[in-house]
């Protein structure tokens, strides 16, 4: 590996600090969906195998509600797909991270995940070695967390009584600042939170993220 | 199979899809030059949407909770230029602690 400038090896200390706290909060939410799935008639190997293969949280958990509770097939697929399809703008975002054959970059993305995306771009600029890292350290909290959670659950708790589902957005909201250098980003955040308001009683979950993504067109006028 | 396996395959194959669309289909060459401005804001965009959605998102209604309180605290933190883990921390126990009081 070539030698980094210290401000760059500084930069990869303090991201990868970042990542273990955030893996920490995704590994208890790992845990409660495993108990959620466990309790929703999921049994203990599909929880896992959703974990090391969809590797999605909002997805998962509803697919785990709809199955425990009316069961119907196409509606927990519906559901799932439609949270997941932000996957499609978020990997474009950082396909120019991803080099060498193609199912060497069809497994590399596999590691993008809202947090471990969010996290790399976080001084502005999108780094390879941030998402895939810790896209990696946060497969292994999210498999592990479900692990724990279909086996011994109870023990635990829930997530919410610690307050972690309002770390994610605060998460994001941080990783937000950064990217809103220029009078145009501003714009276009401001345009994005205005279809996701309007879009969430009316479309069903997943959809306003979908939606509001296209508020990204706006770079399409001239000048900056 | 069985309804399970069949939702579990279906939704892992297709969230494999999703994720691999940008660098599968456009990785290792460059954007063309109409198209990175709007490249550029999907971050900036994207983030905004996830903020908004898990801040105020509920079932098919605008929820006003604890996780408001909490990305509050985690706004004052930013500002103050917190570390990213204190931020979480921040956000975390403000959620926890709303949801106490609420």
């Amino acid at each position: 590996m070539a030698s980094y400038a210290p401000s760059s090896s500084l930069r990869y200390r303090d991201a990868a600090r970042a990542a273990v706290a955030v893996a920490a909060t995704v590994w208890f939410f790992g845990a409660s969906f495993g108990l959620v799935a466990r309790a929703a008639g999921m049994g203990v190997l599909a929880p896992l195998v959703m974990s090391a293969t969809t590797f999605a949280g909002s997805a998962q958990f509803a697919v785990a509600s709809i199955l425990g509770g009316s069961g119907a097939a196409l509606a927990a697929i519906a559901a799932a797909v439609l949270l997941n399809a932000r996957y499609a703008p978020i990997s474009i975002s950082v396909a120019q991270l991803f080099h060498g054959p193609r199912l060497r970059r069809l497994a590399e993305s596999q590691l993008i995940v809202d947090e471990s995306w969010a996290l790399a771009g976080r001084s502005g600029r999108f780094d390879r070695r941030v998402l895939l890292g810790a896209g990696l350290l946060l497969y292994v909290a999210w498999v592990s967390g479900t692990a724990v959670g279909v086996l011994a659950g109870n023990a635990l708790g829930d997530p919410k009584d610690l307050g972690l589902d309002g770390a994610f957005p605060a998460l994001f909201l941080a990783l937000l600042v950064p990217q809103l250098r220029t009078r145009r980003a501003v714009v276009a955040a401001l345009v994005s939170a205005a279809i996701a308001l309007l879009l969430i009683p009316i479309t069903p979950a997943g959809t306003p993220i979908v939606a509001a993504s296209a508020a990204c067109l706006l770079g399409l006028r001239s000048g900056r | 199979m069985s309804t399970l396996w069949l939702v579990v395959l279906v939704v892992g194959a297709a969230t494999v899809a999703l994720k691999a669309t940008g660098p599968v289909l456009l990785g290792g060459r460059a954007i063309p030059e109409a198209v990175a401005g709007v490249v550029e804001l999907l971050a900036p965009v994207l983030l905004t949407a996830l903020v908004v959605t898990q801040t105020v998102g509920g079932d098919n209604e605008l929820v006003l909770d604890a996780r408001l309180a909490g990305v509050g605290a985690g706004a004052l933190a930013i500002a103050a230029r917190a570390p990213l883990p204190a931020v979480v921390v921040v956000a975390a126990a403000a959620t926890a602690l709303a949801r106490l009081v609420l």
